[in-house]
């Protein structure tokens, strides 16, 4: 199956290519090796989601951050947006498709009975009727104005950028893994590869354990995130398009060599959660999960100090002050279709914001 | 229909014992070399039939995988094609299924059915013409689909397979996956795109010169409308999907890079081209349908069809709002919240003709003197499932709820109740409606009856458990899933196991019918069946209207 190889220049770029915030003159002679940056500060702290024997400490709920047997419902949501969608599809959505769903299924029933042949011999000859015509072309519009005002808002609330001192998080899709960096935490990169059962792994090698999370979903490195912080979410990917999606905080955002997507978030509760990648990616899509921990942001700095990085605020260090002031450039740059040229494009030839695909010479194109 | 019932003057000298008008050529020259509308017609719907039987057992395999969590029968499966495989193999075959079930029955199934079967065969007669206006173009489409599908065919045997799914995005389908398959399926793609093309082109043209006089566009019964309809949209469609295969193809092999963002090229750009045709696509597939199901809701309510310009309108309101809708498939490929806006508000506003539809078709029935014969529950039962189709798809319009659906069970149980419970439903409907017609022949009421309500059971027990696979978020195109969406995937595939035991019922019955089947009169339907076809007998002659019918 080597065809589905792409070629390893590009997973080699993809993982070189250093965060926004090397892309500065500061630091761009250094695309930093992820935990070695800004010259460790202190004995590396424990990480505070794991155990003395590297198994995380901390277990899904039962229901929250991943899927429910024979539910039909949704996953609960843990985001403000999440919770606002998910009000809008249960009360508003769900109740008005039952009822015309219900109200359809009455009338074919009633003609059915009552205009039947043996119930009614001859046929009217109707087949016109101005008002009832109007009637029922006006009833849908205004029903569809009735969904469209909550939808609209609903995409206002989602598109709401983050605020300046967010923290970032860079999902950058691979076949058929994920792989992570915070930007603004002093470059962490973390990968995060779905682990798998015990039959399947060599001896020694760490397989699935129900505190990893439900096969298929757990992953052996998770991401760690604040709660009640906000959080930029930026995907990219470095071969095919992939799709971060967490349907827990309702997102859903699609990972796509050569730009850079951005959407927000908050997570209002500590927990693990989990998610897959949402688009076809070749032969393992069905095997690149991606898992959440949500931690308090106390736990959050320790686990950043004990992966080598650092909190932007807590030190006035030049590298972690550029890459606040990039986060600027970054949310430019993520509009998607207006992406277009960003200032750091055209600054710094190599590891430009251009992501994913393997251009260390595309320095000029800007584009797309 | 009032407005079509065509009080028909013409003289029935052709309609018995014709002489010259049913001279037929010999086998070869009839079936293989076809200029006659109703043999082509013929050819379009066996051809669908069988590529509908290979479509429908892909999805029995891709089913029996996903009964139960784990992976079972992949391997197997790639080392009978292949021979033993490694296991990335076994997983890119999975996707070499979704691809091949969807590519099928989306251009080799519904599409030649009801354009290319029904509508050679009825849209020539119910509009009172000889044939079809350019014969020979009408063989060279036929054929041409043939091609293609065997290159589809062919595909998975010239290397690893196409595993792109049917969207063939870039760049998986580029750099994503080299070797000759992908190229197989993007030109199979482009011979059946190039045959529909003539295909419309010849619609059009036949439609708007080949009327019986004093057929006025108004007076055109609604199933030659909708072909109209559809041919507009695909002829303005589907140069849009051959251009994007194309620089696929270019890109694959020349070196170009539309697509390839190493060198400047956009990935999405693909996806804008595709949905650009690909949601005209989904009306291409459906549009007809509404046009079987006002007949037969006329024909069985022996009454005209209610605001017959308010259905034929519907239509071109579909059709054109259609064409401008299409990025609400891409909703989470980073669009800018404004336009996502738009496309949520636009995709919205298609529900309002297509609500009108559902009306008319009940206050056709209201008042009526109903006979459910097998055609009339089939429309029936599309009536309904249309509509759940259609409200999922009001919630699927939300961008904002777009957010957790897209690329879940609940787009693939949307649009199969569109689709397959929708579009397959009218083509069901339509058989029956016309099969003695076609053939003179009668079928079983009791085997139509009972494989309606098989198969009614059956893809709803299909179907509708992909809802709450959905919502709780299931991602589409996976061989393997995590053990909590066991029991509605379980559910879903006893679902497949019914449908298809209707499907067996549904053979029994077309064999029956032809082996054994009473003759079919001229018009088995009653007063109710206003439409030419109508007047004819059952067969019709090999070439009829030799005398135009005149329409008042």
């Amino acid at each position: 199956m080597r065809s589905f190889l792409v070629p390893s220049i590009l997973l080699a770029a993809g993982l070189a290519f250093a965060s926004p915030g090397t892309a500065q003159p500061a630091a761009a002679a250094a695309p930093a090796p992820a935990a070695a940056a800004p010259a460790a500060p202190a004995a590396k702290a424990a990480d505070p989601t794991l155990d003395a024997t590297g198994k995380p400490l901390h277990q899904a709920t039962p229901g929250v951050g991943e899927p429910v047997d024979k539910a039909f419902y949704l996953q609960q949501q843990v985001t403000p947006t999440g919770k606002e969608a998910h009000d809008f599809h249960n009360y508003i959505l769900v109740p008005l498709i039952t009822i015309i769903s219900a109200f359809v299924l009455l009338l074919l029933l009633w003609v059915i009975i009552r205009y039947r042949r043996a119930a009614n011999p001859t046929p009217s000859r109707t087949s016109h009727n101005t008002a009832i015509e109007i009637l029922w072309t006006l009833a849908p519009v205004l029903i569809l104005v009735a969904i469209a005002i909550p939808s609209i808002k609903l995409l206002a609330a989602q598109f709401k950028p983050a605020p300046k001192g967010a923290v970032t998080l860079k999902a950058i899709g691979n076949q058929w893994f994920w792989s992570y960096e915070y930007p603004d935490n002093g470059n962490i990169q973390l990968t995060a590869n779905m682990l798998k059962e015990e039959g399947q792994v060599g001896k020694g090698q760490r397989y699935r354990t129900d505190a990893d999370g439900p096969r298929l979903l757990a992953t052996d490195q998770r991401v760690v995130l604040p709660v009640g912080v906000p959080i930029r979410l930026v995907t990219t990917a470095t071969d095919v398009i992939h799709s971060w999606a967490m349907p827990a905080f309702w997102i859903k955002l699609d990972a796509i060599p050569g730009r850079l997507n951005e959407t927000s978030f908050v997570i209002q509760k500590e927990g693990v959660y989990f998610g897959q990648c949402s688009e076809l990616c070749g032969a393992r899509h069905a095997y690149m999960p991606i898992a959440v921990e949500a931690v308090s942001p106390a736990k959050f700095a320790q686990w950043v100090a004990s992966k080598g990085g650092t909190m932007p605020g807590a030190k006035a260090e030049p590298a972690s002050t550029t890459a606040i002031g990039n986060d600027a450039t970054d949310a430019t740059a993520n509009g998607a279709v207006e992406a277009a040229p960003t200032v750091d494009a055209t600054a710094t030839p190599a590891p430009s914001n251009k992501p994913a695909t393997a251009n260390p010479a595309g320095a000029g194109n800007t584009g797309n | 229909m009032t407005d079509t019932a065509l009080p028909y003057t013409a003289a029935h000298d052709h309609a018995h014992g014709d002489h010259d008008a049913d001279h037929k050529p010999s086998f070869f020259a009839r079936w293989f070399m076809s200029t006659n509308h109703k043999d082509i017609g013929t050819l379009y719907l066996i051809f669908a039939i069988f590529a509908g039987i290979i479509g429908g057992a892909i999805s029995g395999i891709m089913r029996a995988e996903l009964m139960q969590p784990g992976i079972q029968y992949l391997p197997w499966w790639v080392a009978k094609l292949h021979g033993e495989g490694t296991f990335d193999e076994a997983m890119h075959f999975w996707n070499v299924l979704i691809t091949a079930h969807g590519l099928i029955m989306v251009f080799f199934m519904v599409m030649p059915a009801m354009i290319g079967g029904f509508g050679n065969w009825f849209v020539p007669i119910m509009i009172g013409a000889p044939d079809m206006a350019f014969p020979r173009m009408n063989n060279i489409s036929f054929w041409l689909t043939v091609a293609g599908f065997i290159l589809l065919m062919l595909s998975p045997f010239v290397g690893v397979g196409a595993g792109t799914g049917w969207t063939v995005y870039a760049p998986l389908s580029t750099y994503g996956e080299p070797g000759p398959s992908v190229d197989f399926a993007i030109f199979s793609l482009h011979l059946a795109g190039a045959a529909s093309i003539l295909g419309a082109i010849n619609f059009i043209t036949t439609i708007f010169n080949m009327r019986a006089p004093g057929m006025t566009l108004h007076k055109m019964p609604l199933f030659a409308w909708s072909v109209l309809v559809t041919a507009f949209l695909l002829l303005l469609a589907l140069p849009v999907l051959a251009a994007a295969i194309t620089m696929l193809i270019t890109d694959r092999n020349f070196g170009t890079a539309f697509y390839d963002p190493q060198y400047g090229g956009d990935p999405v750009l693909y996806q804008h081209l595709f949905w650009f045709f690909g949601h005209p696509e989904v009306y291409i597939m459906i549009l007809p349908g509404f046009g079987i199901i006002s007949h037969i809701i006329a024909t069985f309510s022996r009454k005209p069809v209610f605001g017959y310009l308010g259905m034929a309108y519907a239509m071109v309101a579909i059709g054109l709002v259609g064409f401008v809708v299409w990025a609400h498939h891409m909703f989470t490929t980073g669009l800018p919240v404004q336009v996502k806006m738009y496309f949520t508000a636009a995709t919205m506003v298609i529900a309002v003709p297509t609500g009108v539809k559902i009306f008319s078709w009940i206050a056709t029935m209201w008042g009526g003197s109903i006979s459910f014969k097998t055609p009339m529950v089939w429309a029936i039962g599309f009536i309904f499932m249309f509509t759940v189709g259609g409200v999922t798809g009001v919630v699927l319009a939300n961008g904002g709820v777009d957010d957790y659906m897209q690329d879940t069970y609940y787009v693939v149980a949307h649009f199969h109740y569109v689709l397959s419970l929708g579009a397959v439903f009218s083509l069901f409907a339509g058989f029956y409606y016309w099969f003695p017609k076609m053939t003179g022949k009668m079928y079983s009421e009791l085997l139509g009856h009972v494989h309606f309500w098989v198969f009614f059971i059956g893809v709803n027990l299909l179907f509708f458990p992909m809802h709450f696979l959905g919502l709780q978020g299931m991602p589409r195109r996976i061989p393997d899933y995590t053990d909590q969406y066991a029991y509605w995937n379980h559910m879903a595939t006893v679902g497949y196991m019914v449908m298809a035991a209707g499907m067996a019922v549904f053979f029994v019955n077309i064999i029956y019918a032809l082996l054994a089947g009473k003759k079919a009169e001229a018009n088995p339907w009653g007063e109710g069946a206003t439409t030419l076809e109508w007047t004819l007998p059952s067969p019709p002659p090999f070439h009829q209207f030799e005398t135009l019918p005149k329409i008042d």
